[in-house]
């Protein structure tokens, strides 16, 4: 909401300054956006200086000039002034300019071959005199230190503009925000003079509001002002106009915006010898059209609010007119509409039909129905003044009447909401200012709400009205209350932390990517999930919420591979979807490592990273966590984008159901598909969702401090074994001897090819073997290795290398 | 007597010169082997009377425990001087690069959450947690922003089926709903999380991160919302002293409704918090609407509250002096190593906010 400060002195008596005013508009909740200058099409024209001026390489009487304009370069400008010198002081445009002696927008463009950037101008075209033989000379003494300034001094008054919230409709008027102002004590509002307009003869086309369940006009106002002569604006009305931000069109359409902005009162005038007879007003079918004077055509859905004549719609009520019944320079006849038109109704049929305007966006906020005379007269008489004419008697048609909102107000309820107290007599000042009618009943206010607050419907509104008036700096600052009553974290919650860290504590970098992405890369990696589509997305290539992390994760890595980084480690925290139902998430974490280890290492050897480091990495980030290492179990199904030989699955125990992690290296054709290039690419992913919730606290859960002082023995052995035998299950075997004695299986040698039978391939493992009893002696220790031997021969085919 | 003196000079002497540590240990066997030249005299004073034995035995003792003594002594220099040969020889260039370390980071947005979340831990606050996919109800009607109602033309909302009833929540604010319909008064939580509207400019992004505030309770008014973000503000920026302003605005779920500017001023191109005279817009905050209490519930005539809602990507920005919110979400490696924080960097009340 854009208005000068002298429109709203014709509203409001003041003594406050502009800066007064401004800080009081903020701080009664109408935020001002800015207080500035309107800018002007003469904005662009500067004054610049003539450096060095030569003649044209191709024609003879054209110059080119190096001119200054004030920036550190000199500008090239092609000229056909003979008085064109160096040193001359004069005005340039540059391109963009609008030339005010015929309107022509200037481009960068080649003449006779030389690219010229803007012109230099002469005073004729900018229509300052009829001078047209050379450029203008400007006096040096005058313009010497003024190169790169405006040449016009831009003279339009400052314009404040409002930010207005969606529930004040009555301060879209340049009244209602002087009535705020005046109940905040920065003024007196000035009481509308009364009308001494005389009214001859009727409104005589017939107006009937039809009466449907769709209707959404219930107040049609209308007076026809019979031999106007339609004209450019008066300089103040036109002054007003291009305050708003907008442009001049004529003196009725000038008044009409005019009276919406002024008294936030939307009008419509329509040349009323284009009016077929009557003025019907009632719901839309199915296709039917019109054009609008937005010289588009809008095809009509049903029901929506349309003022027709008998030949069909002229316009949609309270958002836009139509071209048919629009007012020219040669309309002799007006007739003018005021009208109530519902806002559930108004911002249907706008949003179906995609149309914004400044009716639109003020009726469909709630415009006050007890405007419709005072809109207009106000609008009448200005006509009558501008255009001359006669006016008919007011004709209002109504389907329903307006009810008064009252509202029992407990001024308790103040102190409560607000922690402080204000004066019953200032109270009752403030909401009489704001044009409520106060009685008081005991402790009880009743209040009528005035007509223009349709937002004002219980007693927490007006709480709300008395505490922002007041001021919000009378609110108290009490202290914090400290009072807890639950942990700041929950389980779920506090493991999102610790893994969050325990990963980037790995050398990862955590990243923070949009949770859609694209169709294309998401089904490389959605399983069997459903594609989630977004209706609509910002762009087609984040068109759909990811299934995983990896999509996005996968399409920055290769943005960073691409910027010549080699070795990345990547992460994202977050959620993935699973269906398209709230709650149908996952919180996931994915991680990308790319490149080599050891890259240009003098004293390690490099290596292209593999599906253990990754495997490292998800191991002890659990572990971190407070997963129990002797609890996880690891499996070789992984999902289809993983190498089907290289990746495996985590789980917290034998028999759960969903793998809480996958690592492993990414399958090859996704590399392709993708285009990634990089030496090795290994990926993980943690489910937090399936990771277990331990119950017990680690208070409670801490076992019983136990150790064996006895001598421990350590045994190795190497088997042959099946090539596809799991190293995990030989490792279990051997444990499984004696859980109490074995203290620890590790392997740390396999390996397959010479001396290896096809298809076989050596584990050697290291056993430590202890007592918590007894110092074990060789007969002992020779029991176990046998047992040890044995178990693995029978249970897995092995064979003991000897 | 004469005779073993001259011996005790003569291997003195010797040793003295000698720095082989074989040979020193030559000259040992050759004094005091099984007949060795010390051990020999020994072994005379059987044969000698009593008088001079006790004579000659203290003097061979004397001279046994120099010349031990000198042996000890020479072992030890000459092991020591080879010990430090050997280590001079060992010397490596300590310069040179230690094995590759990798630094991880964690990102400026989930640094800032966990800042936030601490500051609201010490007084009282817990943390929930809300679904991003939400319905149309718990987005907008249940917090008393009904279909028609223009206010929800402030948010572009990202929509999942073209009836409109799912959608990405464009605020946190449906977490209070959530929260206040499962359980029962008092509460008092924060929510931060990602929330959506789609536009995309320098300064928006189709995803941002929220923190929500929600606390109901039997007294809380309008200077406990005051008290409880102006103790925020100041631990968050870390600094003693800050200006802070409420001003009236409009939110459909809560009356009355603030925006909350912090005072800042430029200084050196950047961002001063808490000094100058220009005004940034913060957050919004208010007492929860009565209707979004009974759309949940509550009763509004026994209880009420403030909610706030603060952008948790700006705040990060402000502090941390970051200008481009586009590249909180471009996984830029140079970005992310840049602004990211050492994850033991753990934000709490005893070791401080942030180092």
């Amino acid at each position: 909401m854009k208005f000068t400060v002298d429109w709203l002195k014709n509203h409001l008596d003041t003594k406050f300054n502009n800066n007064q005013i401004i800080d009081k508009l903020t701080n009664i909740g109408l935020e001002v956006e800015s207080f500035e200058s309107s800018t002007s099409e003469l904005d662009t024209f500067i004054v610049a200086k003539i450096i060095n001026a030569k003649t044209h390489p191709n024609a003879d009487r054209l110059k080119l000039c190096d001119v200054d304009v004030g920036s550190n370069k000199t500008i090239e400008v092609v000229c056909g002034a003979p008085n064109a010198k160096n040193g001359l002081l004069t005005v340039y445009a540059p391109p963009g300019s609008i030339i005010p002696k015929n309107q022509m927008k200037l481009s960068v463009s080649k003449i006779r071959g030389v690219t010229s950037y803007g012109m230099l101008c002469s005073e004729s075209e900018l229509l300052l005199s009829n001078e047209s033989d050379g450029i203008i000379e400007l006096k040096n003494n005058k313009y010497a230190n003024k190169i790169g300034e405006k040449y016009f001094k831009n003279t339009s008054e400052k314009v404040i503009d409002l930010s207005i919230t969606p529930n004040r409709p009555d301060c879209l008027g340049v009244r209602g925000i002087a009535r705020d102002l005046s109940a905040a004590g920065a003024g007196k509002l000035k009481i509308n003079k009364k009308s001494n307009l005389k009214y001859r003869g009727n409104q005589n086309i017939n107006v009937t509001i039809k009466k449907e369940k769709a209707q959404g006009c219930t107040i049609f106002g209308s007076c026809l002002i019979k031999g106007v002569t339609n004209k450019e604006s008066p300089k103040w009305l036109k002054d007003k106009i291009k305050s708003l931000g907008q442009k001049p069109i004529s003196a009725i359409v000038d008044i009409t915006n005019y009276v919406m902005f002024d008294l936030n009162r939307p009008l419509h005038a329509y040349d009323s010898d284009k009016i077929d007879n009557e003025i019907i007003v009632r719901s839309s079918s199915k296709g039917e059209s019109f054009e609008a004077l937005d010289n588009k055509k809008y095809i009509l859905e049903n029901d929506m609010c349309v003022i027709s004549d008998r030949s069909g719609v002229l316009g949609l009520g309270g958002i836009i007119g139509g071209t048919r019944s629009g007012t020219e320079y040669s309309t002799k006849n007006i007739l003018l509409e005021s009208a109530y038109f519902l806002p559930r109704s108004i911002r249907k049929t706008s949003k179906q039909l995609n149309i914004d305007t400044d009716a639109k966006f003020r009726f469909e906020r709630g415009i006050d129905p007890l405007s419709i005379e005072e809109g207009l007269i106000k609008a009448s008489e200005l006509i009558k003044q501008i255009c001359g004419g006669e006016i008919s008697n007011l004709n209002v048609k109504k389907i329903d009447n307006y009810k008064k909102t009252i509202i029992n107000f407990d001024p308790f309820l103040f102190e409560k909401t607000t922690g402080f107290n204000v004066e019953n007599k200032e109270l009752i000042k403030i909401l009489e200012k704001l044009g409520f009618d106060v009685t008081k009943n005991k402790k009880i206010f009743k209040l009528v709400v005035p007509s223009w607050r349709p937002d004002i419907t219980q007693s927490i509104d007006i709480v709300e009205e008395i505490v922002r008036i007041k001021g919000y700096e009378h609110i108290n600052t009490s202290e914090p209350i400290k009072t807890r009553l639950k942990p700041t974290l929950n389980y779920y919650q506090k493991l999102f932390h610790f893994l969050q860290r325990s990963v980037a504590s790995k050398g990862y970098l955590e990243t923070v990517t949009w949770s859609f992405t694209d169709s294309k890369i998401n089904q490389l990696f959605k399983e069997n999930d459903e594609e989630i589509p977004i209706v609509n997305p910002i762009s087609s290539d984040l068109n759909v919420l990811r299934n995983s992390i990896f999509p996005n994760l996968l399409f920055y890595l290769k943005k960073n591979l691409d910027r010549g980084f080699k070795d990345i480690s990547l992460f994202e925290i977050g959620p993935a979807f699973k269906g398209k139902n709230p709650g149908d998430q996952l919180t996931v974490i994915g991680a990308v490592k790319a490149g080599k280890v050891s890259r240009l290492s003098w004293n390690d050897k490099e290596r292209i990273v593999d599906a253990f480091d990754v495997k490292k990495d998800v191991i002890q980030s659990l572990c971190e966590a407070g997963i129990d290492k002797d609890d996880i179990v690891i499996d070789d199904k992984t999902p289809s984008y993983y190498h089907p030989g290289k990746s495996g699955g985590v789980y917290q125990n034998k028999n759960e159901k969903n793998a809480l992690a996958y690592f492993g290296e990414i399958h090859p054709n996704i590399i392709k598909k993708l285009d990634i290039k990089t030496e090795g690419l290994v990926i993980f992913e943690i489910c937090l969702d399936y990771i277990k919730e331990t119950k017990q606290k680690i208070k409670d859960s801490k076992s019983e401090y136990k150790f064996s002082d006895f001598q421990k023995s350590e045994r190795d052995f190497a088997f042959i074994i099946n090539k596809n035998f799991k190293s995990q299950e030989l490792v279990n075997i051997i444990k499984s001897v004696d859980n109490k004695l074995i203290k620890s299986v590790r392997v740390f040698d396999v390996f397959e090819g010479e001396n290896i039978p096809e298809g076989k391939k050596s584990i050697a493992v290291n056993v430590t073997i202890q007592s918590e009893e007894k110092t074990l002696n060789e007969n002992d220790l020779d029991n176990i290795n046998k047992l040890i031997i044995s178990s693995v021969e029978s249970k897995s085919g092995a064979k003991i290398r000897s | 007597m004469s005779d073993i003196k001259k011996i005790k000079d003569d291997y003195i002497d010797k040793l003295n010169t000698e720095n082989n540590i074989e040979k020193v240990n030559n000259i040992k066997s050759e004094l005091f082997g099984k007949n060795g030249i010390i051990s020999n005299e020994f072994k005379k004073l059987g044969s000698i009377s009593v008088e001079e034995r006790k004579k000659l035995a203290s003097d061979l003792n004397n001279i046994k425990d120099e010349l031990q003594n000198k042996i000890s002594i020479k072992i030890q220099e000459i092991e020591t001087k080879e010990i430090n040969l050997k280590l001079e020889k060992e010397k490596i260039d300590v310069t040179l690069p230690e094995r590759n370390i990798e630094i991880g980071k964690i990102h400026p947005v989930s640094q800032v959450i966990d800042e936030i979340s601490s500051i609201f831990s010490e007084i009282g606050f817990s943390v929930e947690e809300g679904p991003d996919v939400e319905n149309e109800y718990n987005n907008f009607t249940a917090l008393n922003t009904p279909d028609n109602h223009p206010a929800r033309d402030m948010h572009d909302t990202f929509y999942l089926d073209n009836n409109k009833e799912l959608l990405l929540r464009t605020h946190t604010s449906p977490v209070q709903v959530r929260t206040m319909l499962k359980g029962k008064p008092p509460f008092k939580i924060i929510a931060p999380g990602r929330t959506y509207r789609s536009d995309s400019d320098q300064t928006h992004a189709p995803m941002f991160h929220q923190v929500e505030g929600l606390h109901i309770d039997k007294n809380i008014n309008m200077g406990h919302l005051k008290g409880c973000l102006n103790y925020f503000i100041k631990e968050f920026f870390e600094v003693d002293k800050i200006k802070m302003r409420f001003r009236p605005s409009h939110f459909p779920f809560t009356e009355p409704s603030a925006e909350v500017d912090i005072g800042y001023e430029i200084k050196n191109g950047k961002i001063v918090i808490g000094e100058g005279n220009k005004w940034l817009e913060i957050l919004g905050c208010g007492m929860v609407h009565p209707n979004v209490l009974k759309n949940v519930n509550v009763n509004p005539s026994k209880y009420q509250g403030y909610a706030f809602g603060i952008g948790i990507d700006r705040l990060g920005m402000l502090k941390y002096g970051i200008n481009d919110l586009r590249a909180f979400f471009e996984t830029d490696y140079r970005w992310l190593s840049h602004f990211g924080f050492d994850p033991l960097d753990v934000p709490s009340n005893y070791r401080g906010l942030s180092r």
